[in-house]
Formats: structure tokens, C-alpha cells, sequence
């Protein structure tokens, strides 16, 4: 704080215009960053290159942990299920959020009050959520089995069979951040102008039709904003699936986030989990700038930069 | 009215009341769930309200000697962060908001693309390395990663908007930048500076990932605790229930609370910790 006020009398006391440094301020972050952010980085490319485990030796191998991803079955099947989860957990939150964001921007008693509620999955702790989640999937006990039974279909098996156990997680996924893809696109229908409405009513337009050709348009830089956004966490989705099945039954759900904490912290093999970790970094990073680019070629409004 | 109007109205209520129940009714059902005693967790049909209450499920977690322990442990980690984030990075989205330096923030945007695993294996061999391991600190560090990228994303926002002129009025009268920052333009972001602090609180509260790996015995979190009650300890619903309650229960209420701060800050910077 001193050295702040210190280092700007000097220049301020020469020419009173000139803009005085601001670095003082940042210098602490930069550290911070540095350390906590930036070094993990270059550490883990450093450690991909090495035959590495815990409390061992270590020895440059170069390409050779990236050499293994390819010819190693697990890795193949983590990255199959990662983009199943991923494009259901994008898709389902985007479409039901769009709905729960039209019906929101409507006025109604209590809307607040209810919009509190609505939050509430996205900002409970996850594990403890899951652990709820985890007795409502069980085939006996389950309040879910119980409830289907009410409109007449059989009992599922959930997460504890392979078949449905992404569905099943997916659905957790999608009750816990489509909340956050309804706030994205309340703040873009707050800021679409009266006037085509209004038009569009004069036209004779109905409500499908406004949505349709008004509404949807004119929201798609914000649907773009949470597509992003939701594709980066469904992808990252760790949580979740491990306090609920950690990647079982068997492998069945075994993303690629599950894997690389098992290749890392169960088996101690750095130097793959760091190779992992790197080709998993990259495959977020070019999902995201593919969806930014596609997020160019939709119709790019002020209001849509807003949220991002 | 017309019949028109009145079928509207009727069917907006309708709808609130179905995307809203998912929502309402887990949280209803994980307090029922809480407050059963085994065999009422065990019927079929499901009971939603038990003819006796379990309050005892509450009393054993509460009670347990532990919990103490790791409730003071989820607090001097979520604590010690976002308050190390806030001095780091509050003037940090200061500093970057004058120098027009919004281009450094890439750094934060990558930060919250990359997986929270990619930042445990090293710092897990630092902290290793350090002789950390065993205390609080490696989590501590290791939350400024949830904290501080949150923290300064969205003081930048919040400075951008703040006008210069007072500023600029207060370094003709001969204050320095350390005084302009903290008698003029640290009060007026101060609504800022609280969606940050509530945002890096519950994000940091919330993180499990980084507590099963850096986390012993006797350093466990809230979260992780819960996880272990699970796979080692708890195998009866009530009390866990009651425990998963325990821990979620401050995020829930600082949701409703502070609401409005809180669909401010997401909707604004759309960022989430881990």
C-alpha cells in the first residue's frame, strides 16, 4: 500500500497530466495468478514429457504419455462418453431454459421469491445434492421409481445400470445449471425493444410466430453466451458424477475428467494424468473458440457482449 | 377481464408452477428425508411428512465430535480465500479497469475453461514438495484459484462503470492513487465488492474436487467430510440427509438473502469457480 502511494508521487510530481502507473495495484494479482494459475500450466506441459510418479524419479520421455492416449481403450470410451454427456447437457438446459427464461420475463406475483427458488440448485453444494439425488435414483427405495409408477411406467435402474447411467447424470446436470442458462437469457429478453411486438401484433403475427421469428433472433447472441458457457462445465462435470457413481457402473460413466483423477490420484501416474490433463485443456479451449467463432457468424448485437 | 385475459393468467401460474417444482420439491424432499427415522425412509409408498419427526438425525451430526472440526476447516478455507482474493483482487480489477488492460483478462477466461484436475496435479506435488501437506494451507492456495479469477472478473465490470470525473477531481486536489482508490472509487463499487465476496464465498464452500485430493483426516472440509460419510462411515438416510442439509444450508441461505446481488454478479460475468 505504501510502495503504491510511493511510487506515483514521483512521476505525478513532473508533469501532473501524464496517467500515473496503475501497476501497483495489479502486482499482487500477477503473482497470485502466476503462481496459482499460470505456473500449473506450464508445469503440467513440463511433467506430460515425463515418466513421472509420486515421490519417485522422473525421466524425459517426450512425446511417449502422448503416444499411449490413442492405443489406451479407457481414454477412448472417457472421451465417447465426455461429448454424450456434453451434447445432452447442453441441449437440455438450453431448451428448457429458453422456456423457464420466457415464462420468467412474464410478470407474476411472487416472481422474485420464485426466482430465488429456481436458482437454488445451481448454488447448493454438489456433493450434498448428489447425495440426495443418489437415494432418490435407488430401484427400491427411490422417490423417482415411485413416481413414474404413479403415470404407469416401469421402474428404472438409473445410474446403478450402463445403459441409462449418463441419461440419469445428465438429468442431475440439467436440473442443477439450467438456472444459469435461464438468468443468460432473462437479461437478453430484458433488452429486446417493444416495437417488432408491437408491429408484429398490428400484422396479425401470433404468439408462436412472434417467438419464433422475434423472440428466437433476437436472442440468439445470448443463446450463443450459454451454449459456451454450459459446453465448457458439462464438459468440466466432475461433481456430480463422481459423488454419484464415480464413473460406475464399471466404467459406464467414466468421463474424462474421472479418468485423469484416476490415472493421477489413484494410480500416481503424473506424467500420463499431465498428458491427459493437457489433451483435455485443448479440447475444452477448441470447443469454446468453435462455438465463439460459430457466435460471429450469428447476428452480434451490443446487448450480447454484455453477458459474456 | 375477458375470458381471454383470465385463461392467460391461469395458464402463466400453471407453468411457474411447473418449472418452478423441480426445484421447490427436491429441497422439500430432502428435508423430509432428513427428518425420517429409518423405517419411514423405507416405506412404500414414500412418506413425504413422517408422524414422528427424527430431529434426533440433526442432533447425532451436530453432535458428533467432528463436525466441529470440519465445519471450522470449511470455514478457515472458504474465509482465508476469498479474503486473500479480495485484497489481491480487488484493487487488481482496478488496476486493470484504468489501464484499459481488459485484454489481460484472457488470462482469467482461460483460467475458468481449464479443469480444476489440471491445477491439482502440480500444486498437489508443490504443496508435497513444500511440506505443506497435513495443514489447511494447500487448500487455502489452491481455493485462490476459485476466488481471485471471480473476484477480479468482476471488478473490472464494476470500475469500467464507475465514472472518472470524481477521480480526476480528487487527484487535482492533490490525492495520490492509493487515496483516489480508497476514498473514491473503492466506495463506490462497494455493491460490487459484495457480489464478489458472496460469489467467491459460495463457489469456494462449495468445491469438493480439490478437498478429496489435498484434504487428510483431520483437514477436511464440509464437503468432503460429507462424501466420507457416504462411502465409510453412514449408511442410513436420515442422518445423511440431515448432514447434506448441514452443509448446503449457509450457500441456500445466502442464496435467498442476497438474490438479487447474486443473478447481478452470474449474469454479469456468467463465471463459476473449479
Amino acid at each position: 500500500m505504501r510502495e503504491a502511494a510511493a511510487s506515483n508521487a514521483h512521476p505525478s510530481a513532473r508533469s501532473p497530466w501524464r496517467p500515473p502507473s496503475y501497476w501497483p495495484f495489479v502486482l499482487p494479482a500477477v503473482v497470485t495468478v502466476s503462481a496459482v494459475i499460470v505456473f500449473p500450466w506450464v508445469f503440467t506441459l513440463w511433467m506430460s514429457l515425463h515418466e513421472w510418479t509420486v515421490g519417485g524419479s522422473s525421466s524425459f520421455v517426450g512425446l511417449a504419455n502422448y503416444l499411449r492416449l490413442p492405443g489406451d481403450p479407457r481414454f477412448a470410451d472417457a472421451v465417447v462418453h465426455t461429448l454424450y454427456y456434453t451434447v445432452l447437457a447442453v441441449l437440455l438446459p438450453l431448451v428448457l431454459g429458453t422456456v423457464s427464461a420466457v415464462i420468467f420475463h412474464a410478470r407474476f406475483p411472487l416472481r422474485g421469491f420464485l426466482r430465488g427458488i429456481f436458482v437454488m440448485p445451481m448454488m447448493a453444494t454438489p456433493v450434498a445434492i448428489a447425495l440426495v439425488w443418489t437415494m432418490m435414483f435407488h430401484p427400491q427405495l427411490g422417490v423417482l421409481n415411485y413416481l413414474l409408477s404413479l403415470v404407469g411406467i416401469p421402474p428404472q435402474l438409473w445410474v446403478f445400470e450402463p445403459a441409462t447411467v449418463i441419461p440419469s447424470l445428465v438429468l442431475v446436470e440439467t436440473w442443477q445449471w439450467t438456472p444459469l442458462v435461464m438468468l443468460i437469457l432473462l437479461g437478453g429478453l430484458a433488452a429486446i425493444p417493444a416495437e417488432p411486438y408491437e408491429s408484429a401484433l398490428i400484422d396479425g403475427a401470433n404468439r408462436w410466430q412472434m417467438f419464433r421469428h422475434i423472440t428466437l433472433p433476437m436472442l440468439a447472441p445470448f443463446l450463443m453466451v450459454a451454449a459456451i458457457i454450459r459446453t465448457i462445465d458439462a464438459l468440466k462435470s466432475f461433481d456430480i458424477i463422481y459423488a454419484i457413481t464415480q464413473g460406475g457402473p464399471g466404467t459406464a460413466s467414466e468421463t474424462i475428467n474421472l479418468y485423469l483423477y484416476s490415472v493421477a490420484f489413484a494410480y500416481y501416474d503424473i506424467g500420463y494424468g499431465s498428458a491427459i490433463a493437457v489433451v483435455f485443456f485443448a479440447l475444452v479451449i477448441g470447443l469454446s473458440v468453435l462455438l465463439l467463432a460459430l457466435r460471429q457468424r450469428t447476428k452480434w448485437t451490443e446487448m450480447g457482449g454484455a453477458a459474456l | 377481464m375477458t375470458l381471454r385475459a383470465i385463461l392467460d393468467r391461469l395458464l402463466l401460474m400453471v407453468a411457474v408452477i411447473i418449472i418452478v417444482s423441480p426445484a421447490l420439491l427436491f429441497f422439500i424432499w430432502m428435508l423430509s428425508l432428513s427428518l425420517k427415522y429409518e423405517v419411514d425412509n423405507a416405506a412404500y409408498p414414500p412418506i413425504l411428512i413422517p408422524e414422528n419427526f427424527a430431529w434426533q438425525n440433526y442432533v447425532s451430526v451436530l453432535e458428533s465430535n467432528r463436525f466441529p472440526l470440519f465445519f471450522g476447516n470449511s470455514l478457515i478455507v472458504t474465509g482465508t480465500a476469498t479474503l486473500l482474493g479480495l485484497i489481491v483482487g480487488v484493487p487488481a480489477g482496478y488496476g486493470i479497469a484504468r489501464m484499459k488492460a481488459t485484454r489481460s483478462a484472457i488470462v482469467i477466461l482461460i483460467a475458468r475453461m481449464t479443469p480444476g484436475l489440471s491445477y491439482l496435479i502440480p500444486l498437489f506435488l508443490l504443496f508435497q514438495w513444500l511440506g505443506l501437506m497435513g495443514t489447511l494451507w494447500p487448500q487455502i492456495i489452491i481455493h485462490l484459484v476459485i476466488t481471485v479469477p471471480i473476484i477480479i472478473w468482476i471488478m473490472i465490470g464494476y470500475f469500467e462503470t464507475t465514472p472518472m470525473e470524481l477521480e480526476e477531481a480528487a487527484t487535482i486536489d492533490g490525492a495520490n492513487r492509493w487515496q483516489v482508490f480508497r476514498h473514491v472509487a473503492l466506495p463506490i463499487a462497494k455493491p460490487g465488492v459484495t457480489v464478489a465476496f458472496i460469489l467467491a464465498v459460495i463457489f469456494s464452500w462449495n468445491n469438493f474436487v480439490f478437498g478429496i485430493v489435498l484434504a487428510g483426516r483431520e483437514t477436511r472440509t464440509l464437503p468432503v467430510a460429507v462424501y466420507n460419510m457416504i462411502s465409510f462411515e453412514q449408511l442410513s438416510w436420515g442422518p445423511l440427509a440431515a448432514a447434506a442439509l448441514i452443509v448446503t444450508l449457509p450457500v441456500l441461505l445466502l442464496t435467498i438473502i442476497a438474490q438479487r446481488q447474486i443473478i447481478a454478479g452470474l449474469t454479469a460475468g456468467a463465471v463459476k469457480g473449479g
